[in-house]
């Protein structure tokens, strides 16, 4: 491929200049703020601070609860992930089958996309009201007394269903484009081939989804372990107490409620490595292996 | 092996275009038959109705004499050659060809001679672990027709095959399937919208036109004698020559004036066109029409010569020792080669 070369050196990095600016002044500088620190344990007041070292990594790796949370964390990154994929590729499917009204039906589909996160908090929130809540209702309807807030398993359930709800549609969208990027003909080829409509989906359909499939697959682990933090925040009315909450959650609600700014900050950190290391299995691992055309 | 009968076959599709109106007709046991026409005449709407990939809104379609309407794709016991070949890319050629043969339950040390011996067969044994997107085009067509050919089905289907391939390995390929077709013997159906394809390959060519038959018959009837104005300018390259003239006086006259041959008593006087092959007009000095050559083609076999007869544009065939320049000259009209079709219609009268 032919190479178009700039004529002099100052104009590329001026045109780059803005780009690099914004990812310094709201990536790198706070995230070398948050290394620099999780070496240091702040006074609460904001006084002074005393350099630590590892100590606060250390207390990290020792803290019975911060293990709880991490566990807990992969738990529902695990639900989120599953049932988000899930339902957003079954929708996408059924989607894909509809001729008459297609257009509207999609648009439906597609609408909770547009929902911020701490509206479909909100919005769980006013389904699982203890007292009036549609959902409640329904739960209590076939003997399951729900009580978000409260008991541990029924919140981190709201948890879980208002995160895959919000989560849902964006996946539709993704899944949907993906099947109708499938060559017609081959699908036809497969129905000459194979008279099982579900055979036809697990050996055809299915592995030409998977570039699509595992972009998703890394978006939403990111989305659960990141992006709930508003439905979070507002499921559990900041009352964290015993409710359930992810690691991020825990990152806001010992750094600005605890005032442990240098513990938070290590746990930041380790959220940091987390992430980096998923990037880089997804472009290594992933997208070397899945490539057909 | 199966006979296909279409009996008054039509499709209306949903928005109400009516692709293919009421057709019939039979495709004999093991015959190449040929669908040809210009894009959006039906001829793919016809193929996919007979594949099972669209609906049949009316009529009968029977496949070894059974009525196949409403039978899976799958069952029909078909296979079908598609224009991009339609492989699957996530699977090496080896799975490509036996996927039809694995879901049918046939054994794997089956399916591996089948396919072992299709590959052979078709020059793609050391491709057999490649996966499509490393193969070159004439390669991907012959594991598509190899994924046709191990099936051993009653019927092939082809889909404009050929059209992805550059000119010269498509006049290769067009060699191979027609060999191949004869040696399985199976009954073929396939559509192009390339004249020269239609009349190497047919045993018969059916010509369609806005969703009807304009004809049927084969490769030399067709050419010979062409049922419609349609039929003949469509097939052949460069097409029959078309000139408007008049029956007069129990005579077909060009403008009034040279009598080129007498018609059966009866037939009413008036406009028709006369149709002439490019190859049947003969250069001959002392000839009855005149002909004005302006532009002299050159194609090395043969030369074709454009000008006008009669005021009208008219092509003469000749071949490449024949030496002439622009200019005048005259021209014989055999009548035995001649072509009358109705002006209005452009039926053959």
């Amino acid at each position: 491929m032919k190479r178009a070369g700039f004529t002099t050196r100052w104009l590329p990095i001026l045109l780059l200049l803005p780009q690099l600016l914004i990812i310094f002044v709201f990536f790198y500088w706070p995230a070398g703020h948050a290394l620099h620190s999780s070496f240091f344990l702040q006074d609460p007041f904001g006084f002074g601070s005393t350099f630590v070292g590892l100590d606060n990594y250390r207390d990290l790796a020792g803290n019975k609860e911060y293990m709880r949370i991490a566990r807990f964390t992969l738990l529902f990154t695990l639900l989120v992930t599953f049932f988000s994929l899930a339902f957003a590729l079954l929708l996408a499917v059924k989607a894909d089958n509809v001729l008459r009204g297609a257009k509207t039906y999609r648009t439906l589909l597609m609408w909770v996309y547009a929902i911020a996160p701490p509206v479909a908090g909100f919005i769980g929130l006013i389904m699982f009201d203890q007292s009036w809540g549609p959902l409640t209702r329904f739960l209590q309807s076939i003997g399951w007394d729900f009580t978000l807030g409260v008991n541990f398993r029924d919140t981190a359930t709201a948890m879980v269903i208002v995160s895959v709800w919000k989560q849902v549609p964006v996946n539709f969208i993704f899944f949907l484009s993906g099947l109708q990027s499938i060559p017609r003909s081959v699908r036809e080829a497969a129905m000459i081939d194979n008279r099982s409509a579900a055979g036809r989906f697990w050996d055809v359909t299915f592995p030409l989804l998977a570039p699509t499939g595992f972009f998703l697959l890394i978006t939403n682990i990111t989305y659960s372990l990141f992006e709930t933090f508003g439905t979070i925040d507002v499921l559990v009315k900041g009352e964290p107490g015993n409710n359930p909450m992810t690691l991020v959650y825990k990152v806001y609600v010992d750094g600005f409620r605890g005032n442990d700014l240098g513990g938070s900050s290590a746990q930041s950190v380790v959220l940091m490595v987390l992430v980096l290391a998923l990037t880089i299995f997804q472009f290594r691992l992933v997208e070397r292996r899945i490539h057909y055309t | 092996m199966a006979q296909v009968k279409l009996d008054a076959v039509r499709k209306v599709y949903p928005n109400g275009y009516q692709a293919v109106v009421p057709t019939s007709f039979q495709i004999e046991d093991g015959e190449f038959v040929v669908l040809v026409g210009p894009s959006g005449c039906g001829k793919s709407t016809l193929l996919r109705m007979i594949a099972g990939l669209e609906d049949i809104t009316e009529g009968t379609l029977s496949i070894g004499g059974h009525a196949v309407n409403d039978v899976d794709p799958a069952d029909r016991d078909i296979a079908m050659v598609f224009q991009n070949y339609a492989l699957y890319p996530h699977m090496t050629v080896r799975k490509n060809i036996g996927y039809g043969l694995k879901n049918r339950k046939v054994p794997a040390a089956e399916i591996e001679a089948k396919v072992q011996e299709a590959a052979k067969m078709l020059n793609l044994t050391e491709y057999l672990d490649r996966k499509p997107s490393q193969l070159s085009g004439g390669q991907r067509q012959r594991v598509a027709m190899g994924r046709a050919v191990v099936r051993d089905p009653k019927l092939f289907l082809f889909d404009e095959p050929l059209s992805n391939l550059d000119a010269k390995l498509r006049n290769q390929m067009r060699i191979e399937i027609k060999a191949l077709q004869r040696r399985l013997g199976v009954t073929s159906v396939y559509v192009t919208h390339d004249q020269v394809e239609a009349m190497t390959m047919a045993d018969r060519i059916i010509v369609l036109n806005e969703g009807k038959i304009e004809q049927i018959g084969t490769p030399s009837e067709i050419y010979h004698n062409p049922a419609s104005t349609f039929v003949a300018s469509f097939m052949g390259a460069p097409p029959m020559n078309l000139i408007r003239a008049q029956i007069e006086d129990g005579q077909v006259k060009i403008n009034g004036g040279t009598e080129l041959m007498a018609v059966p008593a009866g037939w009413d006087s008036g406009e028709i066109t006369l149709g002439v092959r490019p190859e049947d007009a003969v250069l001959d000095h002392s000839g009855a029409v005149p002909f004005e050559i302006s532009i002299v083609e050159e194609l090395g076999a043969h030369r074709l010569l454009h000008g006008e007869m009669a005021g009208q544009p008219f092509t003469v065939h000749v071949s490449k020792e024949v030496d002439i320049q622009p200019g005048q000259t005259r021209l014989t009209l055999n009548p035995s080669t001649l072509s009358l079709f109705d002006a209005e219609s452009g039926k053959t009268l």
